[in-house]
């Protein structure tokens, strides 16, 4: 009985401590002044879910001319060389290796066809500090920050010089050197570890933000809202960038979301937002290099909704055939921004047509001998079955490690890329 | 030493561990000025100030991705999640992210600095959504650590054991001796070990078995159980993973017997995966079956939770069965 009591009196407690959270809020800590600028009205007046006007950045014009009137990026024919012949290695690359999965030499691919200048350009528009945590099919940034072809290869085909250790699919890359968190396969994760990676440069009073990737699918997961929210709530450089390439997987925006893109979002949630065309590699830069500015400024996150089209599959699983038309996927060729950035180049006596061809001949050659190399590498070692699960293997882990080997050399032949060399 | 309730023993430990290492942060709802609905974090904002203990929006998602985030680069976070029941939103983010930061990126990033804390457990008439004790769903995820004290010196010790180790901890406290359980507790620094389990009371017949909240359930059956002569050896797991096996085994090989005693339901529970593990190292030293007294198989209930739970007279039987098998 007196225990009973007891777990009542408590209960009690606890509800005195809400009220108690309630009356602390309204004498001490609310702040109601952002209400105080709106209209009052006396007639019920229901804003329209599409009020929120999105301008739209153009910079540079398909044939490669700028618009009038535009305002350029910080850029000169150095970055601008830098940032083309990445595109042009994120093209032959993605090429190359669905031929190597067609081939049955690779199990898996993710290409970036038609919107690598959103990965590439974010990456151009940042500096090295700058943490970069991306979704999936952000390949062009790691590349613009110098992951070196065999480690793009030794990761794909999972072998022992693989920095992720041969445990991710193809395409997870990773690399605290360059900044650049390893990729996770669940959606939108990334999203408030951007604004807490964020929080933790701000409080160590680092020159740095963390720019952070994502599709307009993923946005529909519960972590974009909390990721956005928390950003804003404690004022943290980040700059969100959605890609809006239209699909997720087979799924099309407009079964994604009902309103006017990601962007009105941003805005709900109180964050200064720009939507730019994302095949628009100097309007990704502009957009990229301003935001940085901002939240290093600030204190406070943007967000970018960069417009694009994946003219790709989703994946080398995928067979986008089933759901769209080819006459779409022709519509879409036409804003290629590789295309789009090599005629600005041309236009600007900064790149030729010797060049051009000279270096997509020497990529396609480079990646070709690469995969030759990579593929022929062997397996990790069976020991890194346990390794990085724990800071230091656990003694059940190490106890279930030994039975796996003695089992192994008990039937060496079923196991082949392991039974010859296990310590 | 001073007596102090299990609430100023976290609140100490929460204290020592922002003092020596600035880049410590405490966050969650209500975590701020307010000090959380059951006050663990009293005064901690106005000590370090609002940047580094703070409330966080109503999102348990958003407070653990934004943890791991703060980890992965360098940050010490030490998260609240109110209670234990609502921990589920920010499930993908532990299991999916936290437990697999290290593995996934060979290395490359860890979120080792992680530290959740959350107040589990029953007994407070707080019905099926403020009374669950879900280690076991944590347990069964290779790259966290779970721990659970039993009182005031413990979860000092062990909260800062856990705030400095190089692994994700998923830190459950037992609410419901927040303010019933008092005890002396060093005002200085201390760590007590990850990882092992501790006899609490040495015995000769029967080994009972439980962590947090339990503990003081299967004290009051080996009580009991010492008038019918029956000498019990108690154990208190105190990290449910990884788990210390050689002690719970060593103490079975010297009893023959064993009772696993603990709040949630019986199916897939930990005691579960005690027994399997037990049966398996000490077979032939065993005189009966592995008991295991636990939560009914039903969500927690509230006018009947007298009822429903696994208290000290469910275990006193328990033990009395495993002595006439």
């Amino acid at each position: 009985m007196a225990q009973t009591k007891a777990a009542y009196t408590y209960l009690a407690f606890i509800n005195l401590i809400i009220v108690e959270l309630k009356n602390h809020n309204k004498e001490k800590a609310m702040n109601s002044d952002i209400y105080k600028e709106s209209p009052v009205v006396h007639q019920p007046a229901f804003i329209d879910g599409h009020s929120v006007e999105i301008p739209l950045l153009k910079i540079l014009q398909p044939n490669g001319t700028i618009y009038d009137g535009a305002e350029l990026p910080n850029i000169d024919q150095a970055l601008a060389t830098k940032i083309y012949k990445t595109l042009a290695f994120h093209r032959v690359l993605d090429e190359r290796m669905v031929a190597s999965q067609r081939q049955g030499r690779l199990s898996f691919y993710m290409t970036a066809l038609g919107e690598e200048a959103a990965s590439v350009g974010g990456a151009a528009g940042l500096e090295p500090q700058d943490m970069i945590m991306a979704q999936y099919r952000e390949q062009g940034a790691l590349m613009y920050r110098g992951f070196a072809l065999e480690d793009f290869m030794n990761q794909m085909f999972s072998n022992e010089k693989d920095l992720g250790k041969g445990r991710q699919m193809p395409i997870h890359y990773g690399s605290k050197a360059l900044n650049n968190m390893t990729i996770s396969s669940p959606l939108a994760t990334q999203i408030p570890q951007a604004s807490g990676y964020a929080y933790g440069q701000k409080l160590q009073g680092l020159e740095a933000v963390t720019i952070c990737y994502f599709g307009e699918g993923a946005a529909s997961e519960g972590d974009f809202h909390a990721g956005l929210n928390m950003a804003a709530v404690h004022q943290v450089p980040v700059i969100f960038f959605c890609r809006n390439n239209g699909y997720a997987i087979s799924t099309p925006s407009d079964e994604q979301y009902a309103g006017n893109g990601i962007a009105p979002r941003g805005v709900g949630y109180g964050i200064k937002t720009i939507r730019i065309d994302g095949n628009d590699i100097l309007a990704v830069l502009k957009a990229t290099q301003d935001a940085r500015i901002y939240a290093l400024k600030e204190n406070k996150p943007v967000l970018i909704e960069a417009m694009s089209y994946r003219l790709g599959a989703h994946s080398t699983s995928d067979d986008p055939s089933g759901y769209r038309t080819r006459e779409e996927e022709a519509k879409w060729q036409e804003y290629d921004p590789i295309l789009r950035m090599k005629n600005w180049m041309l236009a600007q006596n900064w790149w030729n047509e010797e060049q051009e061809v000279e270096l997509f001949e020497e990529l396609k050659e480079q990646v070709l001998a690469a995969v030759k190399v990579s593929e022929k590498i062997q397996k990790p070692p069976v020991e890194d079955l346990i390794t990085d699960v724990y800071d230091t293997p656990p003694k059940l882990l190490k106890q279930q490690l030994d039975e796996l080997k003695v089992h192994i050399k008990k039937y060496p032949e079923a196991y082949p890329f392991t039974a010859g060399r296990i310590k | 030493m001073a007596q102090i309730n299990l609430l100023q023993a976290i609140n100490s430990a929460l204290d020592i561990a922002m003092t020596e290492n600035d880049r410590a942060v405490c966050f969650g709802e209500d975590v701020g000025h307010f000090g959380g609905v059951f006050r663990a974090t009293s005064g901690l904002q106005e000590k370090f100030g609002k940047s580094r203990c703070f409330n966080t929006p109503l999102v348990e998602q958003g407070v653990i991705g934004f943890a791991n985030g703060l980890a992965a680069q360098g940050s010490v976070p030490i998260a609240e999640i109110q209670f234990a029941d609502y921990i589920f939103p920010a499930f993908d983010q532990i299991v999916n992210e936290s437990a697999k930061f290290r593995y996934r990126s060979g290395n490359e990033f860890d979120v080792g600095n992680l530290t959740i804390r959350t107040p589990y457990g029953g007994g407070i008439a707080g019905g099926l959504y403020h009374s669950q004790s879900p280690e076991a769903y944590f347990a069964h995820t290779p790259g966290l650590k779970v721990v659970v004290p039993r009182n005031p010196y413990q979860a000092k010790g062990l909260l800062l054991a856990s705030i400095r180790d190089k692994n994700p901890v998923v830190f459950f406290e037992p609410k419901r001796l927040y303010r019933a359980s008092v005890g002396e507790v060093p005002d200085e620094d201390y760590q007590l070990p990850l990882g092992k389990a501790e006899v609490t009371q040495q015995g000769s017949d029967i080994t009972l078995l439980a962590w947090g909240a339990q503990m003081e359930i299967i004290e009051q059956a080996a009580e009991k159980a010492a008038k019918d002569g029956i000498s019990c050896e108690i154990i208190d797991l105190r990290t449910i993973l990884p788990w210390d096996v050689e002690t719970v085994a060593n103490s079975v090989i010297k009893t023959g017997r064993l009772i696993i005693s603990q709040e949630a339901p019986l199916t897939a529970g930990f005691a579960s995966e005690i027994a399997a593990t037990i049966q398996n190292e000490c077979f032939l030293h065993l005189e009966s079956p592995i008991g295991r007294v636990c939560g009914m198989d039903t969500p927690y209930p509230l006018a009947l939770e007298k009822e429903y739970v696994a208290d000290h007279l469910k275990v006193y039987e328990a033990i009395k069965q495993s002595m006439n098998y």
